[in-house]
């Protein structure tokens, strides 16, 4: 079992770092492995990878049998493609994880839509990913083709066509 | 026609990278913030640009020369990206150039377009939103990446 935590590739995200290295803690069984950036925590129970190169960060993603990510479309759609079980935690601009508040925005629409768990604290996120550790909640949601919508592709077609 | 696709790294170059059944009929160009992503566009030209945002405003104009460079020898006939900073850069410089350009705002953005999309309704030729709330008189909404 190998729970992949993926952060992004402009800022670090402390507070899922810390909540994901108590959880790591509470399941000495599963592998932690976390992608970030600048992060100034110590991880005692996981292991922290910086950028990743898109191989590498591929081998982790299909190796790992829960994605726990921030709430980044990156991390949303490549979930969805690859059909894995997911969860995510949007970043807090109050909290300096952020410009701006959109991740919390992206989070509920995503999530309204059923594309997408949420966990808007630590503690939420820590007991989601115990009640799946315990096979208790299934964390897989829809299977995205791999491009655009047909109407997006068409509408540029016609776009570039006619330029 | 010849075409320019940026994005920055992350959310952005990966719904980029979902559009690709729109270019089957056109000689495309990658463009984005990471040389490891080189790899992932093996069929396609691929250029590196530094990456920056409102944190990183020192590397603007090192970024604005050499987009302004970039652009100058790709002579692309559109430029299109999914954002953030460094694609409304391209975007700049693709209209001081003459070249037509298109910004699809992510879909992240659900609540108001991006701060670079709002710019971008002032500078580019066609502006996208992936949410049919968001559509105005200067953004369309066609569908999403989705």
């Amino acid at each position: 079992m190998m729970i992949f935590i993926t952060t992004g590739t402009q800022e670090p995200f402390d507070r899922l770092l810390d909540a994901m290295d108590i959880c790591a803690a509470k399941f000495p069984e599963v592998e932690f492995v976390a992608q970030v950036i600048n992060t100034d925590v110590e991880a005692k129970n996981l292991k922290v990878e910086g950028f990743l190169s898109p191989i590498t960060f591929n081998d982790y993603f299909e190796r790992a049998d829960l994605i726990v990510g921030h709430a980044g479309m990156g991390t949303i759609i490549t979930a969805l493609v690859k059909e894995k079980a997911l969860i995510v935690i949007p970043r807090d601009a109050s909290l300096g994880e952020h410009r701006n508040d959109h991740q919390l925005a992206t989070a509920k629409k995503m999530s309204a839509l059923n594309y997408v768990k949420v966990a808007y604290t630590s503690d939420e996120l820590i007991n989601t990913i115990d009640l799946f550790l315990r096979n208790e909640i299934s964390l897989t949601s829809v299977k995205l083709t791999p491009y655009a919508s047909d109407s997006l592709i068409t509408e540029l077609k016609t776009l570039f066509g006619n330029s | 026609m010849k075409i320019l696709a940026v994005a920055s790294a992350g959310g952005h170059w990966i719904q980029l990278l979902r559009l690709k059944p729109a270019f089957t009929d056109h000689q495309l160009v990658y463009m984005s913030t990471k040389e490891e992503f080189r790899m992932m566009v093996p069929d396609s030209q691929y250029f590196v640009i530094p990456d920056f945002n409102r944190k990183k405003k020192i590397l603007i104009f090192k970024s604005l020369l050499e987009i302004w460079r970039s652009l100058k020898s790709i002579k692309p006939d559109l430029v299109i990206t999914t954002g953030a900073a460094p694609g409304l850069a391209c975007i700049l410089v693709g209209r001081i150039l003459g070249f037509k350009t298109v910004w699809l705002d992510s879909i992240a953005n659900v609540e108001q377009l991006s701060m670079s999309g709002k710019i971008a309704t002032y500078l580019s030729n066609h502006v996208y939103t992936q949410w049919p709330e968001l559509e105005s008189d200067k953004v369309k909404y066609s569908g999403k990446v989705l």
